[in-house]
């Protein structure tokens, strides 16, 4: 049911842990249905220099989450604000179309840390 | 890599002298029962041997035996042939919460179509309570339908005294022993069963088939009408090597069910002592000891997801199920999870092996060996663990 893509990114995740006094931190969905998504952000000026996540949920929720980290590694921030959660499944190599609506939310985790980060800097 | 097959409670593989057995009957003597010619009388006679076969599993008599396409066949001739037979009588019907989709669904369906549905509680082991039903019991009660043992969680439900109320209320009785058939005795008179569904694909018999007890004298009607087959309760061309097949799968479990029985019982409690010593912050589901089916365990693990457990287990050939979401096909985790009062994170985290007469001590230990280390990886990995654990 899952793409060879989606299997290795499952069996060894990029990324996965967390971020001491990270830039920004961002977290979708809910335990009730499933998914936990939170990702730590490292910024130094606009550039997005280290970013790790950690998941609970299924394999779709692991895979698209260490997908989406090694998207956004080294890339700006306005680069990483538009990919999007499809974009995502398609660089997978497409997820099971129940898949899509359900545990297709790494790229909305990342929008959230970055938005946090924003957040942080306005306040300074 | 060797493979390993914990999901008994899926499907099991056909036993090869069954399998053999019905190749006969595919290419040999493929006769249609109907026939008058010897062909037809020959598969007449194994047919008519099958029939008597199954009934002996059960206490019935074979005439009381119409074979269906399987579980699902027969618990929706059961239900709505007793609804469509009853409905003069009343419109009420009695269910359980943590029935298979086969049951509930299609007693759902009736409700939705001018029937009214009582769907009772279990408790925190998934066991209905009899109480429950006497108080749900009403003059215009036409059937009860309560399963013998539940597949997710193996919680033996208590029949006898469900089909005592039943007998006392003449109401018609249904008890889906998919999971139980070759596992537990079953002896539907003894236990007031009116109605009782089975399948062959559980018991090392072929897919696509099964059958419902139903006790002479129950009104019941068809649900397939066409050319009389089955006493005209289910009429097409009988799976006549499938049902055969059914036949010698039911006669081969009758014989090794009390031995089978108890060697399953020390894995099932090996696996399951095993995963809650070796694994912290696991919840078992379902009933313990005597209660619980033989072949069954679940258990719910805490911070993790089932269908990543699932995938782990599959990658080193472990073959397991799973009450979460991701694998019911739905946003919703197992009703019968949900039913016993599992909140929504610690369903999705529940893991099901269920045992078959293959299985070795030798696999068990492997699996006890393999799950932690992956328990391991997945919370390392999940952002509830380290919340649990800093708390």
């Amino acid at each position: 049911m899952y793409s060879e893509k989606v299997m290795d990114h499952f069996t060894n995740p990029r990324n996965v842990g967390e971020i001491e006094n990270p830039d920004g931190v961002g977290e979708v969905g809910n335990a009730k249905c499933g998914d936990i998504m939170r990702i730590y952000l490292d910024i130094k000026g606009d550039i997005i220099e280290d970013v790790k996540f950690k998941t609970f949920g299924c394999g779709a929720a692991v895979a698209t989450s260490s997908m989406v980290t090694e998207m956004v590694k080294g890339k700006t921030i306005e680069e990483a604000l538009v990919i999007s959660n499809a974009a995502v499944a398609e660089a997978l190599g497409g997820l099971p179309p129940a898949k899509m609506h359900c545990s297709n939310l790494a790229a909305d985790a990342l929008h959230s840390a970055i938005q946090n980060y924003k957040d942080k800097q306005k306040k300074e | 890599m060797k493979r390993i097959y914990l999901d008994h409670s899926a499907t099991t593989p056909v036993d090869l002298e069954v399998a053999a057995l019905m190749m006969t009957y595919y290419t040999e003597k493929y006769g249609n029962p109907s026939s008058v010619h010897s062909f037809g009388r020959e598969a007449r006679q194994a047919l008519e041997e099958a029939r008597r076969q199954v009934a002996e599993l059960i206490g019935a008599t074979p005439q009381e035996i119409t074979f269906t396409s399987g579980g699902t066949e027969a618990d929706n001739l059961a239900i709505i042939g007793t609804a469509e037979a009853m409905s003069k009588k009343g419109k009420h019907l009695i269910t359980s919460s943590v029935e298979h989709h086969a049951v509930l669904e299609t007693c759902e369906f009736l409700a939705k179509n001018g029937f009214e549905l009582t769907i009772l509680p279990v408790d925190a082991e998934g066991i209905v309570s009899v109480e429950d039903v006497r108080m749900a019991i009403r003059p215009d009660t036409i059937l009860i339908s309560v399963m013998h043992a539940n597949n997710e969680v193996g919680a033996i439900q208590p029949i006898v005294e469900i089909g005592q109320l039943a007998k006392e209320h003449s109401i018609t009785f249904h008890v889906d022993a998919v999971q139980t058939l070759g596992k537990i005795p079953i002896n539907v008179k003894d236990m007031n069963i009116d109605l009782l569904t089975v399948s062959s694909h559980k018991i090392y018999g072929p897919k696509g088939v099964g059958a419902l007890y139903v006790r002479k004298g129950v009104r019941l009607a068809p649900r397939a009408h066409g050319g009389s087959q089955e006493k005209k309760r289910r009429s097409g061309t009988e799976n006549t090597p499938g049902i055969i097949g059914f036949g010698k799968a039911c006669e081969l479990i009758g014989k090794r069910m009390d031995k089978e029985d108890a060697r399953q019982i020390i894995l099932r409690d090996k696996l399951m002592n095993g995963i809650i010593e070796r694994i912290k912050y696991v919840k078992v589901n379902g009933p313990l000891g005597e209660k619980r089916l033989a072949n069954n365990v679940n258990v719910s693990i805490r911070f993790v997801e089932g269908e990543s457990l699932l995938l782990s287990l599959d990658m080193l050939g472990i073959a397991a199920s799973s009450g979460s979401a991701c694998t019911s096909g739905s946003l919703d985790p197992s009703h019968v999870l949900l039913a016993m009062g599992l909140v929504h994170e610690i369903a999705h985290g529940s893991l099901r092996f269920s045992l078959g007469s293959q299985n070795t001590e030798e696999e068990i230990d492997y699996v006890l060996e393999q799950l932690p280390k992956i328990v391991e990886r997945l919370r390392m990995m999940s952002p509830l663990y380290d919340q649990a654990i800093h708390k």
